[in-house]
């Protein structure tokens, strides 16, 4: 067996750039530990733990806010917040949940998972990479900073103007500008996906051959990709009005407002599904495992979800049927958002189907993902609801829409994010999580779920709306707001006693590199995986490539495992890396040739990795800077900012993807950091 | 077909248990007691019934297949089955067909809810941060908080804000329709019988949103051409010598005409139009009903009891005299 010592450096002579890289600080190699090597990783896998790791704090701060809401709702005519503490906390509960929880979240299994599950060593652009998560933690951090600063954001998620250009304050510039920053993010993160997942697969992993988590990621991005540039428009113009009375959507000066519904939901909807797809990624690759099957109709889902993925962009007006657009465009909008259900509901039917006479276990994860098809199937059959029209506006803007998403995005999203937390976790950690922990939790969050979520149904229905920080006697919703409190914080223990599975498995296990006895390539290395992912590039010869490699099937189509697990096939030139680091392109491959050649260790490969740089983190905290010069109209800060951006671009330009002094040391491997070394 | 048809009693009586629930709840959106409600129920009760059928039919599958296929010692490895085109065909058509049933009835109610009224009392609303304000043009007539409507006659509102945008709705009546800034939206509602229908703003509108309700009174034709003509004459002016005299003289010193009308004393025009107050059941957005402890308590701090608001008392707190001598004033505006 070949001994692979990760090697960093190239002939100084070739590696060296035009002009000499602009530092202050030594450059980190990839031995950095500790604080340092996390805040200068460019290692996909680091950097998806630190979203990860990132959007699970985002996410409690989220809860609570949540609880507090639950709180005042509990009974009638509270005093326990203020109206305008109560719009705060919505507003980010909102804003939170999905800019700094589920999209992060999202994200980070992305990062970690889409090199690993089509058998490569990084993504495409590294460094691009973590300057997205740090633009992300920053533009959570800036969004976050006003509750300090004289309020937080208070206009709703959805910032419909002319009420969120006349909220005096700064609260909605953090808001405008906070989105702002988080949407270069998002871009930023979906460019690098789809480069690396069109252009990184190791040979043989033919689209079709994809797992399907990757495909339902890939369907995400594009839809980033072309969703975010919306929002920002929008964002831009109520940026320019609050700052610079302009006029975009000054009803004075002639401006209609449904310009920003418009914006806010072409981007919103698509955003939906953006939220969705992963999940719904993450199901479709934890239900074959436990139900030892493939998934029923791969195909089909993979069309499916490209197919949502198109008509996602044809049902944004559904958010509006009671803004006066007119019967026609309402009809049309009614008779497309009915069409969305079909391929949704094709999803629903095949994962039935992929259970249908398997072998199914009951990890932590497969409930998970089973409550996920249960959850999400009521959350699609309330939204076929308010695809017909003349019910919608009955049922807009009330707690019937509110327990619609949340179905969606809790028992949906959520269900398969944790599912998918459970399932991964010993990838990524290198330690199981408890299962009679883990299958408390799930009973827990099932109930408290159900509990808060499904009264919301019933209240909605009896007429009370959302947004409201108090409501009086007498309007017969005091029953139902009650039991949702109490299911409110049923969650929240479910949510402490995930806390205590992770606290209670701190200390490394072997777990060894296939733990659930899974099927794609994620699982073919050590838990967790070293720095350079494969030792070989494997060859990928079928779709669930580990599958088959372990089992062959009867002549009755039933699999028996292979006497000897087959063994990856050879390649030729496996060793070198996958393709050039970022744009500058160093010769590297050469070197590394010329380095494997020249060495005379014949059982040593070298595998090139790029090293890491402070350059990300630096270039994103330019941004706040900006953001809070423009808020205050200080504007040598904004210009500070914008210098400290375009400085830090142009040294990160001119820095070699791989450092020369970053020297081979044939050290032990740093990729098994703890994750609570994960800076917050 | 026996089990579809137990499928169906189950959901009707899921149904039932649901309005069973609502027992009290005055702005139930279940129990429509008006013909545009009523059409509006009668499209969605099918579709709720469908809805619910689905559901019983998929969380069924999952529960059979949980129970039936979960791992026992001696399961065989499972057969390794791939897909099948037939099945997958058939689901696609199947949800696409109950929606085409779904879609046609929804887009004939759509247009048919668009038609013009045949004639209505034609109303003006105009939504501010936060209450209502009712002009109806053709009869001369300006309120505030409560729409007065005459029962069986088609009522047209022609819906704007003076700020941001407000949603009205009177669920018993109609469903909601926004209320925007620069646009003139219109809805009607029909009420068959005389009553108080409850509603509220439903779309997000500042600090005191949950504040901002709405009311619909219905009421004989006589009893609304009453009203109209009661509207149109002159309150009583308070004259010396009268119970609201110091009242009355507290309400100009404090500059409380600057935002209030009150015909022949004062012009202003932020706040509602105070002429006819103490003919109106509720002020402040519908959040009071109207008496002297809840006139006492609003005039005592408007902003802690409806946070936002643009009702400011410049100058010092009024006392608890000046509170009591405005109270008198107010009542005699009937």
């Amino acid at each position: 067996m070949a001994i692979v010592t990760p090697e960093r450096s190239g002939s100084p002579a070739l590696q060296q750039p035009l002009n000499a890289p602009v530092r202050f600080l030594r450059r980190p190699t990839g031995y950095t530990k500790g604080l340092w090597g996390w805040m200068t990783t460019v290692d996909h896998k680091k950097i998806g733990i630190m979203y990860s790791a990132s959007a699970f704090i985002f996410f409690l701060i989220g809860g609570l806010e949540a609880l507090l809401l639950r709180v005042q709702l509990g009974a009638p005519d509270q005093t326990f917040l203020r109206a305008d503490t109560y719009n705060q906390l919505f507003t980010m509960h909102g804003t939170t949940m999905i800019f700094l929880v589920i999209m992060p979240l999202s994200a980070g299994l992305a990062n970690y998972l889409l090199p690993l599950m089509i058998g490569a060593r990084d993504v495409a652009f590294p460094r691009i990479n973590a300057f997205g998560f740090w633009v992300f933690l920053v533009g959570g951090l800036f969004m976050y900073s006003s509750f300090f600063l004289g309020g937080a954001p208070n206009g709703g998620w959805f910032g419909y103007v002319p009420l969120s250009r006349n909220i005096p304050g700064h609260n909605m510039d953090y808001w405008a500008f906070g989105l702002q920053i988080l949407g270069i993010a998002s871009l930023t993160g979906a460019i690098n996906l789809i480069v690396t997942v069109i252009n990184m697969r190791a040979p043989g992993m033919s689209l079709m051959r994809m797992p399907i988590f990757v495909w339902m990621s890939l369907i995400a991005q594009f839809l980033l990709l072309f969703a975010i540039p919306v929002i920002t428009v929008a964002l831009f113009l109520l940026s320019f009005d609050r700052l610079f009375s302009t006029n975009f959507f000054n009803v004075a000066a002639g401006s209609d407002p449904l310009l920003w519904q418009h914006l806010f939901w072409l981007f919103g909807h698509p955003e939906v599904y953006i939220l969705i797809l992963p999940a719904m990624g993450i199901v479709s690759e934890v239900l074959p495992v436990f139900s030892r099957k493939p998934l029923f109709g791969y195909q089909v889902m993979v069309f499916s979800g490209i197919a949502i993925g198109f008509m996602g962009w044809g049902v944004w007006a559904h958010h509006m049927f009671a803004s006066g657009l007119g019967p026609v465009a309402v009809s049309a909008f009614s008779a497309s958002t009915m069409f969305i259900a079909v391929p949704t509901g094709v999803k629903i039917f095949n994962w039935i189907s992929t259970m249908w006479r398997g072998k199914l276990t009951f990890t932590t994860p497969m409930m998970f993902a089973i409550g996920f098809v249960a959850m999400f199937t009521i959350g699609g059959l309330s939204g076929v609801t308010h695809g017909v029209v003349p019910g919608d506006t009955q049922q807009t803007d009330t707690y019937y829409i509110v327990a619609h998403f949340h179905y969606v995005l809790f028992g949906g999203s959520m269900f398969g994010l944790f599912a998918g937390a459970y399932y991964w976790y010993p990838k990524f950690a290198g330690r199981m999580l408890d299962e009679r922990l883990g299958k408390i939790h799930f009973w827990l969050m099932f109930l408290g779920f159900n509990m808060t979520f499904g009264p919301f149904h019933i209240l909605g229905l009896q007429g009370m709306p959302r947004r409201i920080y108090t409501y009086p006697e007498g309007r017969g919703w005091d029953v139902w707001n009650m039991v949702s409190t109490i299911g409110s914080f049923i969650i929240a223990l479910s949510i402490a006693v995930f806390i205590l599975n992770m606290w209670k498995n701190r200390k490394p296990q072997e777990v060894g590199d296939d733990p659930w006895d899974a099927r794609t390539l994620e699982w073919t290395i050590p838990s967790p995986p070293p720095e350079y992912n494969f030792k070989e590039i494997p060859l990928v010869t079928s779709r669930d490539e580990l599958w088959h490699r372990k089992y062959t099937e009867d002549e009755h189509g039933r699999s028996v495992r292979r006497e000897v697990v087959a063994e990856q096939p050879k390649m030729e030139g496996t060793e070198v890396e996958p393709s050039g680091a970022e744009g500058n392109a160093t010769p590297d491959h050469v070197d590394g040739e010329e380095a494997h050649e020249g060495s005379g260790e014949e059982h040593e490969e070298h595998i090139h990795m790029p090293s890491p740089s402070y350059w990300p983190l630096v270039t994103s905290l330019g941004l706040p800077v900006i953001s809070y010069g423009m808020i205050y109209k200080t504007w040598a800060v904004a210009i500070l900012g914008g210098v400290l951006t375009v400085a830090s671009l142009y040294a990160w330009a001119l820095e070699p993807a791989t450092a020369p002094e970053d020297t081979p040391v044939h050290g032990p491997d740093t990729s098994g950091d703890d994750l609570e070394a994960v800076p917050a | 077909m026996r089990r579809n048809r137990r499928l169906a009693a189950l959901s009707a009586t899921l149904l039932v248990l649901l309005a069973a629930c609502a027992e009290n709840a005055p702005q139930d959106t279940l129990k429509a007691q008006g013909p545009i409600a009523r059409q509006i129920n009668d499209l969605m009760n099918p579709v709720f019934i469908v809805a619910g059928l689905v559901f019983v039919l998929v969380q069924g599958l999952v529960l059979f297949a949980v129970i039936k296929f979960r791992a026992r010692p001696d399961s065989p490895e499972p057969q390794q089955i791939h897909g099948n085109t037939r099945l997958e065909v058939g689901w696609t058509l199947a949800p696409a067909l109950i929606l085409l049933a779904v879609a046609v009835p929804t887009i004939a109610t759509i247009f048919d809810l668009a038609r013009e009224p045949e004639n209505p009392v034609h109303v003006t609303v105009i939504g501010h941060q936060f209450w209502w304000e009712y002009r109806y043009p053709d009869l001369g007539v300006v309120t505030a908080n409560e729409l007065r409507m005459p029962v069986g006659r088609p009522v047209e509102l022609t819906l704007n804000s003076d700020d941001v945008i407000h949603s009205y709705w009177i669920p018993a009546l109609a469903g909601k329709q926004d209320v925007v800034p620069g646009r003139n939206n219109r809805m009607q509602l029909i009420a068959e019988e005389p009553g108080h229908y409850l509603g509220q703003c439903a779309e997000f509108c500042g600090d005191s949103h949950a504040n901002m309700r709405a009311k619909a009174i219905a009421m004989t034709p006589q009893d609304f051409d009453a009203w109209v003509a009661s509207q149109r004459a002159p309150s009583v002016k308070a004259s010396p010598g009268t119970a609201g005299e110091a009242g009355a003289l507290l309400f100009s010193q404090k500059g409380c005409g600057g935002c209030h009308t009150v015909e022949g004393v004062s012009e202003g025009t932020i706040g509602p139009d105070l002429t006819h107050f103490a003919s109106r059941t509720t002020f402040a957005g519908s959040i009071y009903d109207t008496n002297d402890a809840n006139l006492r308590r609003w005039l005592r701090d408007p902003q802690g009891e409806k946070p936002g608001n643009a009702m400011i008392i410049p100058g010092a707190p009024l006392t608890p005299d000046e509170i009591t001598e405005l109270i008198v004033y107010l009542n005699t505006l009937r």
